[in-house]
């Protein structure tokens, strides 16, 4: 194992009243110690899944199928026995989701939340956790005068620090930020967004950040991978995917961004909508929607090819032949 | 708040006893009463005069605690109240506990087992037990404890032995209530995104049930017990018709038979305030559980008094 994380072929399917819901499909990504990789997708992608696959948090009663292989530094996570994950969620992989407004359980004190993991982990005493809660109450810029609130006395954007604050308690190495921003108003999403930063690059955490902000990309990760359908179709360097698109999909989203130069002043958004993931098309997920497909995209699914060292696109169509 | 509940229910059965067909004084003295005779009870028994007056009147022996003497037994009420309501409330606050310790732990195993065998059992018993009604489940029970295989008294009391057919035949159909709701919650509970959070700090499965989603799922089940209580009490008018228990509920029943009205008038508004008065325990436990209800409560009572502590800063 060559990467700090490594995931293989994971395969994720959901079950609701006996209909499978095929949430992720054969998806592997790596990720270099230190570096941030971004997910990319829409909203229903498989991103969250994945996210929770890596910390093994998914829905219990409603997973159906879980496979592949997640290794972290060379450890099988995927085998792992739930007493062993235990002590590998919140110590060495952090879990920052979605929603502030009910990542945080209302009939306990932020500083109560703050100090359980440190607590289990770190084997700290009451004291001593309470003293190192308020320090991470003050590092994400709360006052530890308000350590023993409740999550309703906190506005959306405060109580996002605290869930940062949560996760960073035990200086995890791998931080998974599920959408920390998108509940949030705009003018505070660049403070957490900034903040999130800020604290990785003094911890030196590796990070998953997921989505659907290609700015926000371009500005916080070191690589690419973009979702659809529970796929990567087109992953590889941050420079790689935003110069040189290649997957009609990725190209499709860089088109439906709003241009500030020339051009008519129209968005060109990708027709049709996501497949529903219970009933996945054929061949190609994207070829309902995708403008270069043709019969053997419809029935075959394309396997993903090199577009150049470290930029991968799982397509039929060349980039630079048939596309364009 | 319940002070105000009591009152109205004092009013409220007082009207409906004045406005019922019948004479209970002519009830009384038999048919070779004359009319002299039925008016000069109806005077003594106070039925005589305006109507409003004697609202007055009662509402005023009411908050004295006077609720008069009964018309056909002729002794005083709140006694025997007194010694009838311990029997009443044994076998009510049994029940009440029972449903719980028993509902509570059911619901919580097939809400950890969901959907697997344990799950499936208690969903088709609950069903099964809702759908039996008490009066005849008791019967059942009398028939196989008492008569078949004679091993618990069938009615009246007397030793501690009395009082197990009637609880039990309470509980049977009661915990299902606590259990499938408790289930319920907890299932959605479950499904939040702070136990998510929870599990994602490495907090054991075990204490992510009891920590996080356990007081969570419990408000429901609170309001519920809140509700069923005044069942339960009015539910025993049923159980201890059924096993002859000479408890509150035989006590109304006989009371309606006989045009007992200040009897009747008593017991309803003492249903009244055991009710009111589980309302309020309902509310004290919210307040207990869950800090922005109590937030609530503190920031009414100190309003004015003091500034808010910490003025809320957006970002």
């Amino acid at each position: 194992m060559s990467n700090y994380l490594e995931v293989k072929d994971l395969s994720v399917v959901y079950t609701s009243n006996e209909i499978p819901i095929y949430a992720v499909n054969g998806v592997s990504l790596s990720l270099e110690k230190g570096k941030t990789l971004g997910l990319v997708g829409e909203t229903g992608a498989g991103k969250t899944t994945i996210a929770k696959s890596i910390i093994r948090v998914l829905p219990e009663g409603a997973t159906k199928t879980f496979e592949g292989d997640i290794h972290l530094e060379g450890v099988d996570i995927m085998n792992l026995p739930e007493k062993e994950m235990e002590k590998v969620r919140g110590a060495k992989i952090a879990l920052i989701s979605q929603d502030p407004m009910t990542a945080l359980n209302p009939v306990h004190s932020v500083g109560e939340q703050i100090m359980e993991s440190l607590e289990i982990h770190e084997n700290l005493s009451k004291k001593d956790a309470m003293a190192r809660g308020m320090e991470l109450l003050e590092m994400v810029g709360i006052p530890k005068e308000r350590f023993l609130n409740y999550p309703h006395e906190f506005s959306g954007g405060m109580k996002q620090r605290i869930v940062i604050a949560i996760a960073l308690a035990c200086n995890p190495e791998l931080l998974l930020a599920d959408e920390p921003t998108t509940a949030l108003d705009v003018t505070i999403q660049a403070q957490v967004l900034d903040l999130i930063m800020k604290l990785r690059d003094e911890r030196g955490t590796s990070m998953i950040l997921i989505t659907h902000d290609l700015g926000v990309v371009a500005e916080c990760c070191d690589d690419v991978a973009v979702v659809y359908a529970g796929q990567i179709v087109e992953s590889g360097d941050k420079y790689q995917v935003f110069h040189d698109p290649s997957h009609p999909y990725t190209r499709g989203l860089f088109h439906s961004l709003p241009q500030f130069v020339g051009e008519d002043g129209r968005l060109h958004p990708i027709p049709g909508l996501p497949p529903d993931p219970s009933n996945l098309p054929q061949g190609c997920y994207f070829s309902p929607r995708c403008p270069y497909a043709d019969e053997h995209c419809k029935t075959v699914a394309p396997e993903p090819y090199e577009v150049e060292p470290g930029h991968l696109s799982r397509c039929h169509k060349r980039r630079g032949e048939d596309i364009k | 708040m319940s002070l105000v509940v009591i009152l109205m229910a004092a009013i409220l059965i007082f009207t409906i006893m004045n406005v019922v067909p019948g004479d209970p004084a002519a009830q009384l003295l038999g048919s070779e009463a004359t009319y002299e005779e039925i008016v000069a009870k109806r005077t003594a028994m106070g039925l005589e005069g305006p109507f409003l007056i004697r609202l007055g009147q009662y509402l005023w022996n009411v908050v004295r605690l006077d609720f008069g003497t009964s018309w056909f037994y002729g002794t005083s009420i709140v006694n025997e109240i007194a010694t009838r309501i311990p029997r009443t409330l044994f076998i009510s606050v049994s029940h009440l506990i029972l449903d719980v310790c028993i509902g509570i732990p059911v619901g919580i195993m097939a809400a950890t087992h969901r959907g697997k065998w344990q799950d499936r059992g208690v969903v088709s018993l609950a069903m099964l037990f809702q759908s039996i009604p008490s009066f005849w489940l008791n019967m059942e029970l009398i028939v196989l404890f008492s008569i078949t295989l004679g091993i618990l008294p069938a009615s009246g009391i007397g030793s501690w032995k009395h009082y197990i057919l009637p609880i039990i035949g309470g509980v049977l159909g009661g915990w299902v209530g606590s259990a499938r709701q408790i289930r319920q919650s907890l299932l959605e509970v479950m499904r939040d995104d702070y136990v998510t959070t929870a599990r994602a700090k490495g907090v054991s499965s075990r204490a992510v049930m009891t920590h996080h989603v356990l007081p969570n799922a419990l408000m429901p089940v609170i309001t519920l017990v809140g509700g069923t209580v005044g069942g339960i009490i009015t539910g025993s008018l049923m159980t201890e018709r059924t096993f002859s228990i000479p408890g509150v509920g035989t006590y109304m029943l006989t009371a309606v038979n006989n045009r007992d009205y200040p009897v009747v008038e008593a017991v309803t508004i003492i249903l009244a305030a055991a009710n009111a008065l589980c309302m309020l325990l309902v509310d004290l436990c919210y307040a207990f559980i869950d800090p922005r209800i109590k937030a609530q409560y503190v920031s009414s009572t100190k309003k004015g008094r003091r500034p808010k502590k910490h003025g809320k800063i957006t970002g």
